[in-house]
């Protein structure tokens, strides 16, 4: 089911300070097609959650509508709208066993919608296969270990099937190596259901891994939204660049200046735009260690972390780190002369934003 | 090493387990001793003989049995009736936003103050004399209905005042208990049903109190214990003679048979006192044994 939100704005006044309303949500006006999988991306305390939660209906909109399909689902109940949700901590029901928490949705059903005792045990078998549990059956949740317990609650949430699947930051509770098992069973579980999926998340590896679409928030506001490489690879502007990739992108001053790209004094590119201060945002990739290159740093050191090398130097314009990490491959042959080394840069690489609305600039 | 540290640690224990020692386990010890030895003279600290004579006189004295009657109605009737109002209440200070605070602190106060005070207070409400009918009464009557002696009248009347009475005093700690275990029922289960479209009263039956049950079963523990106990409630509201009055507890028994106008038989006030340490007991075990099935430790 395709989901539409449309202008969709919520307040709240402020928990410190009453007189303070705090826009959690500002505006967001989006369109996410059917049967996709969403990444919400932002840092802690953007609205990531609040978005969810008006999707979900837990919390209505100060203003705004929300499209389920054609269906203006606004007004209506998180139990009218047939979403499934998997809260953070997964919320499942400690007294009752693994089949109890899967079946408690279908035994919720009422009238002529009322399931019999045969079809909800199959159902919830159903569900449990879909998520490989259907051997946990009779367990309390707190004989499960994290990344089971996140399991059954996807089949809790997936039951009755709904036409939106609802995870907030679904890997936040699993360690490392669980998180990457985890977030492959949802990519699967998602593609088997072709159920419309959006999760939360603060981590942009998780979202950039999964998602076929991302959707990057800052502050309430709606940073970008595409194809998690398309948006990687063209951000809008500097808080969109800075907060994916891994690591993080090295942010010089820079000037434009006779239709070229400064970083200092090294001529980094041909740039065509009008005279003024930037930030100029480099990938670790975008370094070519090259001895004609325009791109001087001082070296620091290599390292070596798997196989990726690195070349951490240091540059007096950089403003992100006080390292300039530059990812290479290790057959790459090091002109270090005299502490100096010299790159040039993959243009596709470079982003230029701004000075003054941090937005990003084309040559 | 261990036997150094082993004598060190009793050396710590020491105050505590003097204390526990003269106050708790001597007089235990003493009162059983006490209910076997028959005979026994106060003055000259003498006995005749051991054996189950004690026992058998207290079971079968009729002001004894009158007060196991009276204790086990107090019971029976005020545990749950109590247990249940303190969810009701709680239930709804829970569901409200607005002047929550002053509710609770309202709620709370009856906790605070004195027995003997709120008792004089329920007489006041309560009682008939010779020249005023007492507020309950005017209330009565007001409706048409004749005027009920609760303090000296007939035997129900007085039960039901112990009742009220008894109910009112134990709520404001039953409210507070159960408020907090509410309030520590993390909202996400409930949002969680409410996505799952979880009727009210399968919420309440399947979530709620599945996930207070802990508290729950704490309130009836101690709610049956203290009910057993009841003594100055009953002195509060009836005064001293309470077998003239036809209300005495089985701890009210007890202090008649040690100190009353009939007292002096601390024999017979030992047994009564076992007689009621066993039924606790009883009531508890059984309670335990309910409890494996019903209630829910996370």
């Amino acid at each position: 089911m395709k989901i539409v939100l449309e202008h969709l704005t919520k307040k709240f006044i402020s928990r410190n300070n009453k007189n303070e309303i705090v826009t959690a949500v500002n505006d967001f006006d989006f369109e996410i097609p059917d049967g996709k999988l969403i990444g919400l991306l932002g840092p802690s305390g953007c609205g990531k959650s609040t978005t969810l939660n008006l999707i979900c209906g837990l919390e209505e909109p100060t203003s705004g509508k929300i499209y389920f399909g054609d269906l203006d689902v606004t007004g209506l109940p998180p139990e009218n709208r047939g979403v499934g949700m998997v809260f953070q901590n997964y919320a499942l029901y400690p007294h009752l066993t693994v089949r109890q928490n899967i079946r408690f949705p279908l035994e919720n059903l009422k009238g002529a919608d009322k399931l019999s005792k045969e079809v909800i045990e199959q159902r919830a078998l159903e569900a449990a296969k879909l998520v490989q549990i259907d051997t946990l059956m009779d367990r309390k949740p707190n004989e499960l270990s994290g990344g089971q317990q996140q399991r059954v609650a996807i089949a809790r949430a997936l039951v009755k099937t709904p036409g939106v699947l609802l995870l907030d930051e679904p890997l936040s509770n699993l360690d490392a190596r669980l998180r990457l098992q985890t977030r492959e069973q949802i990519r699967r579980i998602q593609k088997e259901t072709g159920v419309t999926t959006i999760f939360v998340t603060h981590d942009q590896e998780e979202a950039m891994s999964i998602s076929d679409y991302i959707i990057v928030m800052k502050a309430g506001v709606l940073q970008q939204m595409g194809e998690p490489q398309k948006v990687y690879n063209e951000p809008v502007n500097l808080f969109v660049a800075q907060f994916l990739g891994n690591p993080a992108i090295n942010v010089f001053n820079g000037q434009i200046r006779d239709h070229g790209l400064y970083i200092g004094e090294d001529r980094i590119s041909d740039f065509d735009a009008e005279d003024q201060e930037v930030y100029v945002g480099v990938r670790p990739e975008a370094f070519i260690p090259d001895e004609k290159g325009p791109f001087r740093c001082v070296f620091d050191r290599v390292e070596t972390t798997g196989r990726d090398t690195s070349i951490v130097t240091h540059n007096e314009n950089c403003i992100s780190d006080e390292d300039i990490r530059a990812i290479v491959s290790a057959d790459e042959k090091l002109n270090n002369e005299n502490g100096i080394i010299r790159f040039s840069l993959k243009p596709a690489k470079v982003h230029v934003f701004s000075k003054e609305d941090e937005k990003v600039i084309h040559g | 090493m261990g036997k150094k540290n082993d004598l060190k640690g009793w050396l710590y224990l020491l105050p505590a387990l003097l204390f526990v020692g003269v106050f708790m386990v001597y007089p235990l010890i003493d009162v059983l001793i006490y209910s076997f030895e028959e005979g026994y003279n106060f003055a000259s600290q003498t006995y005749e003989g051991v054996g189950l004579y004690n026992y058998s006189y207290v079971l079968h004295d009729p002001y004894f049995m009158q007060a196991v009657k009276n204790t086990f109605i107090l019971v029976i009737i005020t545990v749950p009736l109590s247990t249940s109002i303190a969810l009701l209440i709680s239930l709804a200070l829970n569901s409200i936003n607005k002047l929550k605070d002053l509710f609770q602190t309202i709620f709370f106060l009856p906790y605070v103050t004195n027995t003997l005070a709120v008792g004089l207070v329920f007489m006041i409400l309560f009682k008939k004399t010779a020249y005023s009918e007492g507020l309950i009464n005017l209330l009565l009557n007001s409706f048409g209905i004749a005027s009920v002696d609760f303090i000296e009248g007939p035997y129900w009347a007085k039960m039901f005042v112990l009742c009220f009475y008894t109910i009112w005093v134990v709520l404001p700690f039953k409210i507070l208990i159960l408020t907090s275990a509410l309030a520590s029922v993390n909202k996400d289960y409930y949002n969680a049903a409410r996505v799952d479209g979880t009727s009210k009263w399968r919420t309440f039956y399947k979530i709620t109190l599945p996930m207070i049950s802990p508290s729950l079963f704490y309130l009836v523990i101690t709610g049956f214990i203290g009910a057993f106990k009841a003594y100055s409630d009953v002195v509060a509201l009836f005064g001293t003679d309470l077998n003239a009055a036809g209300m005495n507890t089985i701890v009210g028994y007890v202090y008649d048979m040690l100190y009353g106008n009939s007292g002096g038989y601390p024999s017979f006030a030992s047994a009564a006192a076992l007689i009621l340490f066993a039924i606790v007991l009883t009531i508890t075990v059984i309670n335990l044994l309910v409890s494996k099935e019903n209630v829910h430790y996370q």
